[in-house]
């Protein structure tokens, strides 16, 4: 009977049993080195965990490649892939599988997820090479890639949730890594209950999702029949909103968690308390995109709903222009890389919302080749300058790290969207598919907020390699380029984010744009990413945005290595109010602090002065009742029953004293009396 | 492959419960206690969900399956809450030291 419900897919698919393997060798690493390490790192050595755990997500890089090559001979309506490994949940109307599928979508993911991750495996070994707990680090790595890969290849949106908490575990567990220290645990703490709210809102789409398909005769949780029956939706109506709007807008509000936009980005920044790879990896590359990731997935839901479309836009937006104006004045190398990681993000969703879901993909792969390639240079930095995180004390390393200073450069010219970098299409098709879909204001703040990418990043680039060393004499007398495992992943990520951008190039360009076609089969859906005439005005906004990107730089350029411009008139600018606002990130901290968590204090007191005032009133008042009878009845007993009761209490006296050493206070010790008298009834049972 | 049967989830359930059993028996700190209840609350739904699989066609067994995990979610929410308050007053989570309740 459950059976039929299980083959009831209609979408031909190609079944095969290498995907389930994907995330299961890296769980496998995870296990290994989880139970194991420990003993394999004193009896081993280092090597040999690192090895581990390096093994498995390039091992499931070959098998992501074979799976692309399988479905590059596929007929394009065809290229879905499919590994049901066992039946899950099968329940009344709910039938749901542990199913991996590889479609043109999951397969830049995975390819992304294994390669890049691999590579920041790789760079690992040698960055993480002091730590005793390396074992312990490269568990979490390798548990994070298993879910990072669940989350991407779960072919329905349960299985996708299980890897959505489970990468909000590992980011967590790696964020505290070093939890000794409370401001890495707090952080830790902090971005898993923001992560929460975001899930709830994940949670509440995927039931009201469920009970509408249910509505609609149409029962099912898998993505392939989401996309079937999505069209049966058109029309319901849940408390006066659109169906399809709420469940849309739950859906981003779990986005928003996951990916760090406004309101819920501000566990991003004090992430970068985790070890730099980790940032590189999580809060860069991947995690932090599966929110863009779950609308491309959804996008036949989105489609539907053009009012979520507007939100999202406008909240990527207003991510991007706002988490830029903070990047432009922090100081930690780290930090400035975390704010521009939100305002990328917001960029993604700017094309998610404006139905350009093909190119927020290809800017979430060019970001997390650039990004990665940033991040893992600023470990390198960071790992020269013994774990000083301060630009303003570092200046002039490129005599010293020739190779981290290249790839840095280049990924930077990549995020300024300096053509022909990866950087460049990407972001530039985003502001295209803004204009030409009529969000002109959308358009005009995310160009602003490109402005200040290109400033910010040549800003740190400026800081930390070009000028004179402000290191002290210590430090610089150590400067060294970082060995061999670090430079090398460098060097190969740095050379995707410069000719990545290839795969894409418009039509406008005289491209083919190849990457828009590879996700057509998933994105059809989406009326946007239909061919558009060249029209001249993309090639005005396409001069326009580099030459802003261009200005960005030599503000830049001038602030911080020619000294001609004096960054001060902007400092003192409005009083210095509007710099200490911006360099304080908004207060928004300070504001959550004062109103969500004085909130939950609140309450929590209020409980409390109800619980001793009322509760326990109510309980010392009956106290008081009971004992003023007692004391009735005592005189009644003192006088009457006493002599009786002497005797008997002399012999209960004795009995106490044997029977109170029962009462050990040790639970184990109770317990184990419950057991036994459990074990006796039955075995008298029995009999 | 050999066929999963109703026996194959018993022998499971009673092997988390003996896991859990061991756990709660043997651990002298409070949170390895707590854990090794909700050991033994899962196998106890393993069995719930198992019986309703094999041995009737409604969801009873489902349903109590998800009332003891919603249970099991606020006894570890009220639990934990204990053994913060008593890590405070005693500075330790070793059952064995907080046996103060004895005469």
């Amino acid at each position: 009977m459950q059976e039929s419900a299980h083959m009831a897919h209609e979408v031909a698919v190609q079944s095969v049993s290498y995907l389930r393997w994907i995330p299961l060798l890296p769980l496998l690493g995870a296990a290994i080195n989880g139970v194991g390490g420990a003993w394999i790192q004193k009896k081993f050595g280092k090597t040999v965990v690192g090895s581990i755990a390096c093994a498995m997500p390039l091992l499931g890089f070959v098998l992501s490649l074979r799976a692309f090559f399988q479905l590059l001979g596929l007929d394009p309506a065809q290229r879905i892939l499919l590994d049901t490994v066992f039946p899950w949940i099968y329940v009344g109307n709910l039938a749901v599988d542990v199913a991996f599928q590889v479609d043109p979508l999951s397969s830049v993911m995975i390819l992304i997820i294994t390669g890049v991750g691999g590579l920041i495996h790789v760079y690992s070994t040698a960055y993480m090479h002091d730590e005793p707990a390396y074992w312990r680090y490269f568990a979490y790595l390798n548990l994070f890639t298993f879910a990072m890969l669940t989350l991407v290849l779960g072919d329905n949106l349960l299985l996708m949730f299980v890897g959505w908490e489970g990468v909000g575990l590992c980011s967590y567990a790696l964020i505290g890594f070093w939890y000794s220290e409370w401001a890495n645990a707090s952080a830790g703490s902090k971005a898993f209950i923001v992560n929460r709210v975001g899930d709830f809102g994940f949670m509440c789409a995927t039931f009201l999702l469920f009970w509408s398909l249910a509505d609609a005769g149409h029962p099912t949780l898998v993505f392939r029949e989401i996309t079937q029956f999505a069209p049966l939706l058109e029309n319901q109506v849940f408390w006066g909103v659109g169906t399809v709007t709420l469940i849309t807008l739950l859906m981003f509000v779990g986005a928003t968690g996951k990916s760090a936009q406004i309101p819920l980005y501000v566990w991003l920044p004090d992430a970068m308390a985790g070890p730099t790879p980790v940032s590189a990896l999580i809060h860069a590359a991947t995690m932090v995109t599966a929110g863009v990731y779950m609308i491309a997935r959804l996008n036949i839901l989105f489609d539907m709903a053009p009012t979520t479309g507007t939100v999202i836009a406008t909240v990527g937006a207003a991510t991007a222009f706002f988490a830029a104006t903070i990047g432009t004045t922090q100081f930690d190398i780290k930090k400035v890389l975390a704010y521009s990681t939100v305002s990328q993000l917001g960029f993604m969703f700017i094309a998610m919302g404006v139905g350009a879901y093909a190119t927020g993909v290809f800017h979430l792969m060019t970001h997390a080749f650039f990004k990665a390639c940033l991040f893992l240079g600023s470990g390198s930095v960071i790992h020269a300058m013994h774990h000083e995180q301060d630009m303003r004390k570092m200046g002039g390393l490129k005599k010293w790290m020739p190779y981290t200073y290249a790839t840095y450069l280049l990924s930077t010219l990549a995020i300024a969207g300096i053509p022909p970098f990866s950087g460049f299409f990407s972001k530039d098709e985003i502001l295209w598919k803004a204009f030409s879909g009529g969000h002109q204001v959308v358009w005009f703040v995310a160009v602003c907020a490109a402005a200040m990418t290109a400033f910010y990043m040549f800003r740190s680039v400026y800081m930390t390699f070009e000028g004179e060393s402000r290191a002290d004499e210590h430090t610089r007398h150590h400067l060294h380029e970082s060995p061999m495992a670090m430079v090398v992943p460098l060097v190969i990520l740095a050379a995707l984010a410069t000719f990545s951008g290839f795969l894409n190039v418009p039509h406008a360009l005289f491209g083919a744009a190849r990457f828009d076609a590879w996700l057509a089969p998933v994105l059809q859906h989406g009326g946007h990413a239909a061919h558009h005439d060249v029209e001249v005005i993309e090639y005005i906004l396409m001069i326009f945005s580099v030459a802003v990107a261009a200005g960005g730089i030599w503000v830049a350029r001038a602030m911080y290595q020619t000294k001609t411009l004096k960054p001060d008139w902007l400092v003192d600018a409005f009083g210095g109010k509007l710099y200490r606002t911006v360099y304080n990130k908004y207060y928004v901290d300070e504001a959550y602090d004062a109103t969500v968590i004085r909130g939950t204090m609140g309450l929590a007191s209020i409980s409390s002065w109800f619980d001793s005032w009322i509760v326990d009133g109510i309980v010392n008042g009956s106290a008081w009742v009971v004992r003023m009878i007692s004391q009735a009845h005592g005189l009644i007993d003192h006088y009457i029953v006493d002599g009786a009761v002497n005797g008997v209490a002399t012999i209960t006296s004795f009995v106490g004293g044997r029977v109170r050493r029962l009462q050990t206070g040790n639970i184990n010790a109770y317990l184990f009396v419950v057991v036994l008298a459990v074990v006796g009834v039955m075995m008298a049972r029995i009999w | 492959m050999m066929e999963i049967g109703l026996n194959h989830f018993l022998a499971v359930s009673v092997l988390v419960f003996l896991a859990g059993f061991f756990c709660v028996l043997t651990r002298r700190n409070a949170i390895g206690i707590l854990m090794g209840v909700e050991l033994i609350l899962n196998s106890a739904n393993i069995n719930y969900v198992a019986f309703a699989r094999y041995s009737s066609t409604q969801y009873d067994g489902q349903i109590f399956a998800v009332f003891v995990i919603m249970l099991a979610a606020a006894e570890a929410a009220i639990g934990l809450a204990i053994v913060l308050g008593i890590y405070q007053t005693f500075h330790t989570i070793d059952v064995d030291a907080t046996d103060s309740l004895r005469l």
